[in-house]
Order: C-alpha cells, then structure tokens, then sequence
C-alpha cells in the first residue's frame, strides 16, 4: 500500500509482512523505531503468537536471536553503529552456526569520537563475519530487501543484514509502496529450519571443530555465499515482479549506457549520485552509476560486465580502512580490466551529507586526469593544518578531537570576522 | 520447599542410588537402568571430574522429569570442551553450544521460540561454568533472571578456568592459588574476599527458584533439579563441582572434598523461593575449616614453608559467618561450633 510513511516504520511494517516468530533486541546504542513499531505490533497481539524480547545488550539481543533461531523460529532483530560491535562475537558465531537470523542495521558512525551520524563503519567493520550484506538506495529498496532477505537467508541457511543509511534513510519520510503481507505469503514460504534443537531427533550444535575440519567448514560457508551471489538477481527479479516494481539485488545501475566515467556508491547517496548524473549527462558527459547493494557476498562477476567499457571508475566511500584507504575499490580493482583508473574518494562520514556539488567535482576532476588516486574531498583541511602545526609543537597535546573542535571555532570566528 | 521423607533403609539406611528397597517414587533417576543417558562415557573429562558428575545427575533428571522433552544450552568451558569434539560428542540431548558468556541469553532465545511455537512442553535447560556463569556471562545471566525467561541456568561451579591452565575467577575463593593469582614474593595467591556470591545475587531478582548443591549428596541435587523443573520462569542452581586438577586433590577425593566443603560451613548448602530462603541443609559432621584447606594443593602456601595463621583464621571467619548467616547449624551444635 502506497502511504508517506517514516523508512523505519516501513521496514517494520514489511518485517511484520514477513510475520517472524522471535523479535528481540536491544534499544539503544543506537537503535530505531522499528523495533519500537514492531513491539507496539506485537504487543496489540498483531504478530501472534510471535514474542517480543527485551535484552539487556545487543550482544544479548543476537543472542537471544541465536537461540530462537536455532530452536527453529523464524527470528529477526535490528540495531546500529556500536550496538552492532558490541555483537560481533555472535555475529560470528550466528554466520558459523548458519542460522539464518535477518537484522536490520541502520548505518551510523563508530566511535571514538562518538558520533550517531550515519556513514557505513559499522557494518564495513563487520565485512568477514559471514553475514550476507545489502545496502538500501531509499526506503522502497530498505523494505523490499527485508522481503528479500528472509526468503535468502533461509534458501540458504545464512544470516543477512539488511543495511540503511541511519537518520538519511531511517528518519526520513517519504512515500513507500510498503509490501503487502499477500505478496510476501506469495515470495516467502513457511520457514522450514536447515538444523533444529529437536528432542524428538536430539543432535549437538556448535561442537568444537579442530585443525582436522575446520578448513572445511569454513569453506563450504564461502560456498554458500558464492551461491548466495547466484540466487540474488533472480530472488530479487522474482520479488520485482510479485511487487510490480524494479528490487536490485547485486547492483543497482543508472544510465550505465555508454558511461565512459562510472561512479560507485553503496546506500542513499545512490540518490543524490543519479540527480547529479542526469545534470551531468545533459551537460555531454558520458557519466553512470552504480549503486553497489549486494557487499558481501562481493558481486565480482556483476561488477566486470557493468565495467567492461568504463574507463574511470570513482568509488565513493562513506568509511575506509585506517592505513589502507578505500575498502570497496581494494575489491572493486579486481574486476577492472587493465588500463582503467580507479580513484576512491572517501567522504560522507559521521553525518556530513555527499552533496551533488561533492559528486560533480569529483566526476570532473576525473575525466580531467586531475583526481588523485584516494582523495577526501569534504574535508575542512584549515582545521587539519591548524592541528598538525600544534601536534609538531610537541609536548603535552591533549586530546585531538578536541583540539579540531576548537580549532572549528576559532576559524568560524575568524570567518564571520 | 522440597520436602523429602525421611524415610529408614533396611539394608544401608540411606539414600544411596542402588536402593532396591526405596519406593520407586523416591528412587534416583541413577538407579534405573532404563535411564536417559544425557552424557555418555567416553567424554574427556579428567579423572574425578566433579563437573562431569554433576552434568549427569542434573540432565538425566531433567529429561527424567520433561519425559526427554528437552534442549540444552552449553556454555563454552570445561564442560563443552571435554563433551563435544566430534564423533565422541557424549550428548544424548538436542544440544547448542553457542560462546562463553552468552548461554543466558541463548537458552532465553530458546525459551522464546519454543513458546511462539506453542511447544510448552519442551523445557530448556542452561549450563556454565563459574566464570561462564559469575565473570563472562553475568550481564546476559541477569537479564535472563530480570526477563523471567522460562530456563533452568545451571552453574557448576570449580573456582576458576579449569580447561585453559587453573586462572581465577570471580568466583574462586579467598588465598586459592591459580596461575592469575599466584605465589610469589608476598602474594598469597586470590585476594581476600569471598568473590560473587551468584546465588544471592540470582536472589535478589527474585526469580522462583534459587538452590545450591554438590557432588557430595547427589540425591540433594537430583531433588532441586525435580523441584526446579515443576516451576515455570527464570531458576538457578548452583552446583560446587571440586576440580582434581585446579584444586590439586587426588581424583577419588573429589566427593569427599565437596562434603568438606559443606561440613566446614565454606559453601552453604539451600534453597530460596522467591528470594527467600525456605530450606538450608544443616551440617551434620561439622568438619575443620584447616582439614578442607590442608587436603588441597591450591591452599598449600598457607601452611607451608610456615603457616599462615592469619589467612587460616580468615578463611574460618569467613565459613563462621555463613554458618550465621544461614544457621548451618542445629541449635544444640551451635553453642560447640562457636567455642572453638
């Protein structure tokens, strides 16, 4: 039903479409109205017999979804930034045991310094845990990958995080054709558990595994990903066509015809990116988007077809890997054929919008030849110089974060000056 | 709460799991052997393990009173180790073993599941060691407790990190030596201090059903984990397992040590409902605080190279207070216990 509805409301709305059995979770560090929508749902009695589960922590939360899970519920929670670090080690563990749990998680910041922002840290930090990974262009694609992730977890007995640009995507209203629970009856068949904690037929879960097997069963996980690669685009065209409506599952393209200079974003910046590639392209450039949604499993082979004629690719990252530089390019780079740029830029962290004015100077400088390899094109390098003067004074320095903050200040003061 | 007839043997006069002549009602789940056998030989527990012991007692009983409807959750320790690497896993039970301080929160997760699926019948059972249970596991624990969640969480507790080299706890007792605690220079081993009280602390959420135990009266345990199993909502046992390995005692002292352990007034021995003690188990042969220490190698350094009288005398204050505190002993013993 088409309504102006708030991204987290949506979401909880398709989940409870989805009709889980165990909701638990945790409601802070930081956490959305799903779960409160979804508690409220539960609580008139609206999911029966599904059950609500107040935890003490997120690493309580996954937890608890581990459990429910196992004993053969179709299980489902949400959470964000550090509330999805304080998970890890069940996150882990969830993805070993292949319970396939679907969680929310709304893209923000990870501190030191605290910031609730969004940027995609998060779950980028959580790249090697063994959860299935998609990232949402708007609200529409947030709820329709919920759908999504459901029936693919438990095709194939993995955990997926359905991610979305916090505050952007989870605060924002705007109109949603929120999936109606006839069209997930008709997509998402009745969970039937891979493995079970059955009385009747008792087996042990999660024994120890030494060097004799371990190798094994790491790769068979690696597999079922590789598999999960393969079942994305034809899960989300059976999805697109129940719902009426175009659900990208590995990438989402826009106006790849003949792009010559292809810029890569992963979640709501897909949106800002097409604004600027319309302009772009009624300008003469031969400029095109690609929205990466599926992150792991990597869409390698997806990526080499859309890029087979680009000539520049800019990848725009809202985290990167400290000492490295950018982590989906170090990927990307393997399915560019020899003799294409590839240039990341990292910029859209903690919060700061990726403006159309970001993104067109990036596309220019590119096909001018002028951008650098890794380039941070938001940043306010006034503050950065004032502070590496000061570190290079030595001595007692105090601590950094601060430091900007009040370098910040000064310059704006000088600026209205 | 648990009231048990005090009935006579003719042939031992106790209570001793072979007894043809007890009424099938009042006989251990041991002594049929048609048993449920949750943990079968050939696991790798060390010899005189108190753990594997009570793991035994407490899930043949378990499925004893569910009729096998039941699912275990492990926590990582001792315990898991020693049981699962396959194809020896010893569990005859549907079994998850998930992390080390998460067990709570899974088994509760279980619970959840078993109760959307309307299956109340099947009953859910949780198990750690004391630092799966006191250090690692106690925030997910304590919201299990405060959720209610419909699990029985079994704490076997050895004082330590048994499996990984004997490291402290916080529930490892006042001057036990462990590979963290030491005896070097002017150390003498764990500080003072008798660490988490876990099942008062479990009181103090007032959830149904409280009980400690030991491997030194079996059919005590096997009666708590009956009566635990008659209750719905969150319930905690905890069960002193000594560890031939940890404790350094001999392999065929382990039931006689945790006897020590009850008789010297160190571990209490009751039962609270509600957060309220309904039940303690007097002691009957009041044992000596110093014969308890002086039969473990972990307390060695007290009485040599010279005796530590001020430590002993710490730890006996110590086993006084919680005489007092749980009236441990028969009014008429009290006057003697208090004269030394």
């Amino acid at each position: 039903m088409l309504d102006q509805i708030e991204g987290s409301r949506a979401v909880a709305r398709t989940v409870a479409a989805c009709r889980p059995q165990v909701i638990p979770a945790y409601p802070i560090s930081p956490q959305t109205h799903i779960v409160e929508a979804l508690a409220e749902m539960v609580a008139a009695g609206e999911l029966a017999p599904a059950r609500y589960v107040t935890a003490e922590s997120e690493f309580g939360a996954l937890s608890l979804a581990i459990g429910a899970s196992a004993a053969g519920s179709r299980t489902y929670t949400a959470t964000a930034s550090q509330g999805l670090l304080f998970m890890a080690e069940a996150l882990y563990n969830a993805a070993g045991l292949g319970l396939p749990i679907v969680m929310t998680v709304a893209n923000r910041a990870i501190g030191a310094p605290i910031n609730i922002w969004n940027d995609h840290s998060d779950a980028m930090s959580q790249r090697d845990s063994g959860w299935i990974q998609l990232y949402a262009r708007d609200n529409q694609h947030a709820a329709d990958l919920h759908v999504l992730a459901f029936r693919l977890a438990e095709q194939l007995s993995i955990p997926v995080m359905v991610c979305m640009d916090g505050f952007v995507l989870t605060h924002a209203v705007e109109r949603v054709d929120v999936p109606e629970p006839s069209q997930v009856d008709a997509y998402l068949p009745a969970y039937a558990p891979r493995q079970v904690l059955d009385p009747a037929h008792p087996y042990s879960i999660g024994a120890m595994v030494g060097p004799e097997a371990f190798t094994e069963v790491k790769y068979l996980a690696h597999q079922h990903m590789a598999a999960a690669e393969s079942a994305l685009p034809v899960l989300a065209g059976e999805l697109g066509t129940i719902l009426g409506r175009d659900v990208p599952g590995l990438l989402a393209p826009y106006r790849m015809f003949g792009a010559e200079t292809v810029v890569v974003v992963q979640g709501s910046a897909w949106g800002t990116l097409a604004d600027t590639v319309d302009t772009v392209r009624a300008s003469g450039s031969p400029v095109g988007a690609l929205g990466l949604v599926a992150y792991r499993p990597f869409p390698l082979q997806a990526f080499r077809q859309a890029l087979a004629h680009a000539r520049r690719v800019v990848v725009v990252e809202r985290a990167f890997s400290l000492g490295g530089g950018g982590i989906v390019s170090a990927e990307l780079r393997a399915a560019l054929p020899p003799g294409v740029d590839l240039h990341t830029a990292i910029c859209g962290l903690g919060g700061r919008p990726v403006t159309t004015a970001t993104l067109r100077t990036l596309i220019e400088q590119a096909e001018a030849g002028r951008l650098a390899a890794l380039s941070f094109p938001d940043l306010n390098t006034g503050v950065i110089d004032r502070e590496l003067a000061r570190l290079r004074e030595g001595g007692h320095h105090g601590p950094s974060a601060e430091n900007v903050l009040r370098h910040l200040h000064h310059l704006t003061l000088e600026g209205s000056r | 709460m648990t009231t048990v007839e005090r009935t006579r043997f003719y042939q031992v006069g106790s209570w001793a799991a072979g007894n043809r002549l007890l009424d099938p009602a009042q006989a251990s789940v041991q002594a049929d052997p048609g048993r449920a056998n949750a943990i079968t030989s050939g696991h790798r527990a060390c010899q005189g393990c108190g753990e594997a012991l009570a793991a035994r007692w407490v899930l043949d009983t378990a499925l004893r009173v569910t009729g096998g409807n039941l699912v275990v959750v492990n926590a990582t320790g001792c315990l898991e180790v020693f049981s699962t690497p396959y194809p020896e896993s010893s569990w005859q039970v549907a079994w998850l073993h998930s992390l080390f301080g998460n067990a709570p929160a899974v088994a509760g997760g279980v619970a959840a599941a078993l109760s959307a699926q309307g299956r109340d019948d099947v009953r859910v059972v949780a198990q750690a060691g004391d630092g799966g249970t006191v250090d690692i596991g106690m925030g997910c624990l304590s919201g299990m407790f405060e959720r209610g969640d419909d699990v029985l969480f079994v704490c076997y507790d050895n004082g330590g990190y048994m499996n990984t080299g004997i490291q402290r706890s916080a529930a490892t007792p006042a001057y036990a030596r462990t590979a963290t605690t030491p005896i070097a220079g002017t150390a003498t081993g764990n500080r003072s201090g008798q660490g988490k009280d876990m099942a008062r602390i479990a009181m103090a959420h007032r959830i149904p059903y409280v009980a400690t135990a030991t491997v030194a009266d079996l059919r005590d345990l096997e009666t708590k984990v009956r009566t635990a199993m008659g209750l719905r909502g969150a319930r905690y046992l905890h069960v002193l397992v000594p560890c031939p390995l940890g404790w350094g005692t001999p392999s065929c002292d382990t039931l006689r040590i945790a006897r020590l352990a009850t008789q010297c007034g160190l571990f209490p021995v009751f039962e609270a409902v509600d957060g309220v003690v309904t039940a303690v188990t007097p002691i009957r042969h009041r044992a000596d605080v110093r014969e308890y220490l002086k039969a473990q190698g972990r307390y060695r350094h007290l009485f040599e190279p010279r005796p530590r009288t001020d430590l002993i005398e710490a730890i006996e204050a110590q086993a006084r207070r919680t005489i007092d505190e749980f009236g441990l002993l028969a009014a008429d013993q009290t006057e003697e216990a208090r004269t030394p």
